[in-house]
């Protein structure tokens, strides 16, 4: 379609606009519950929102389609081009991070997109979180673009781009409520199976109290964990899930003692209420550690010092809980 | 007690700073305060996403850098293959 005057160009900019279609919309679904992963691709090549001039800024992005479409988006009422690096189907901050949203890439983009020909200034602006993998300094040795990290969200863009600076709020990353809840319902699917197999297996085994119980502790660890991260105690997410799993085993366990089997014997009480408050808050920690990779603030000397100090804690407890359950099944 | 958080691999080297500001700006942490040159003012926030190091022009700051994510390292653990995130998408 049409290009700027200033490119005629021999490299194509494609032509994009900030609106969203319904097939944009599924697509982003499909995205959020992991649905052929690796395939919610943008082509990678320099695009064009607005009518842009050879003085509009460029926005660089990875080719995810949650990621490009969120800046597309952003960007509205503004002129601008978009050059999107290939980055496999990778997010921004995890491409970053393994270093495919990076500095040779860039440099390459840069010079098959012949962006020099196209803008007239030497600088492009690129969301802060794809700074793990881009060294500023070099790009602007090897390409003569100088690296401008805007905000972290594209939704803060159109202020950003008034004045080129951002406010300390507009470069810290989050993780608010919407943030994980968003989360939550795929951590649940993930751990779906296991789920499923585990209660028709402890109904048969233990009746509505068993399911009962590894239903609650694995969306304890999957729903409730997330929600609640900034409220349970202590600073490891380990020690957070353990003490929700044990409130989550408490309530069964009383829901059990005081009502569902109230009639047995009190050996038997004792020894399963020990066996559950060992089997089931384990559980909830172990998931509650796996939501480290899922968080935006877990350094690894910290998530390795967590699996060292509690990993075969863990096990262990959980397996002394299935021993005295199935000694407690035959008293 | 319970905060495996405390200690990181995060170093920084005033001496060699030459204030160019890209430290705290990369930061999503906010570790570095802003000044004429860059003050390391939260170590125990620091994610180890290594932004600030490989931005640096004076190596000044140097972090190992990796991805906190426990399953992923599980995962390297139990099949030997190189640790990555296995989440991100």
């Amino acid at each position: 379609m049409q290009t700027t005057d200033a490119t005629a160009a021999e490299v194509p900019i494609l032509p994009t606009s900030s609106v969203l279609t319904w097939k944009n919309r599924w697509d982003h679904i499909q995205a959020r519950w992991r649905w052929k992963r690796g395939e919610h691709r943008v082509m990678p090549s320099l695009y064009s929102i607005g009518r842009p001039t050879p003085d509009s800024p460029v926005l660089v992005s990875a080719n995810y389609t949650l990621s490009f479409d969120a800046l597309r988006t952003a960007l509205y009422s503004t002129d601008a081009y978009i050059l999107v690096i290939n980055t496999f189907g990778i997010n921004v901050w995890c491409a970053a991070g393994k270093g495919t949203f990076g500095t040779e890439e860039l440099v390459e983009r840069i010079e098959t997109s012949g962006l020099a020909k196209v803008v007239r200034h030497r600088t492009v602006i690129l969301p802060q979180l794809g700074a793990p993998g881009v060294a500023g300094h070099l790009v602007k040795q090897q390409s003569g673009f100088k690296v401008e990290y805007g905000p972290v969200r594209a939704e803060d863009l159109p202020e950003y781009l008034k004045t080129h600076k951002a406010t300390p709020e507009m470069r810290r990353v989050r993780f608010n409520m919407l943030d994980r809840l968003t989360l939550a319902p795929v951590e649940l699917l993930g751990y779906f199976l296991y789920l499923l197999i585990a209660a028709i297996a402890l109904y048969f085994w233990d009746g509505w109290t068993g399911s009962l119980m590894v239903l609650l502790a694995i969306v304890g660890g999957t729903i409730f964990f997330p929600s609640l991260l900034p409220w349970l105690p202590t600073k490891d997410f380990s020690t957070k899930g353990w003490s929700l799993g044990l409130v989550i085993t408490l309530a069964v366990v009383l829901m059990d003692t005081l009502w569902l089997n109230a009639d047995a014997s009190t050996t038997h009480k004792i020894l399963s209420t020990v066996s559950n408050l060992l089997l089931w808050p384990p559980v909830t920690a172990f998931i509650a550690l796996n939501f480290t990779g899922a968080s935006t603030f877990t350094s690894r000397s910290g998530v390795k010092a967590e699996m060292r100090s509690y990993i075969r804690p863990m096990a262990i407890s959980f397996i002394l809980g299935i021993m005295l359950n199935i000694i407690a099944r035959f008293l | 007690m319970f905060n495996s958080y405390k200690v990181n691999t995060l170093q920084y080297v005033p001496e060699l700073c030459i204030g160019c500001a890209m430290c705290w700006t990369v930061c999503p942490h906010g570790v570095f305060a802003e000044g004429k040159t860059a003050q390391l003012r939260k170590q125990e926030a620091c994610m180890e996403c290594g932004a600030c190091a490989l931005n640096c022009p004076t190596h000044a700051i140097a972090v190992q850098s990796g991805v906190g994510c426990a399953s992923g390292m599980i995962k390297a653990a139990i099949t030997g293959k190189p640790n990555e995130c296995c989440d991100c998408s």
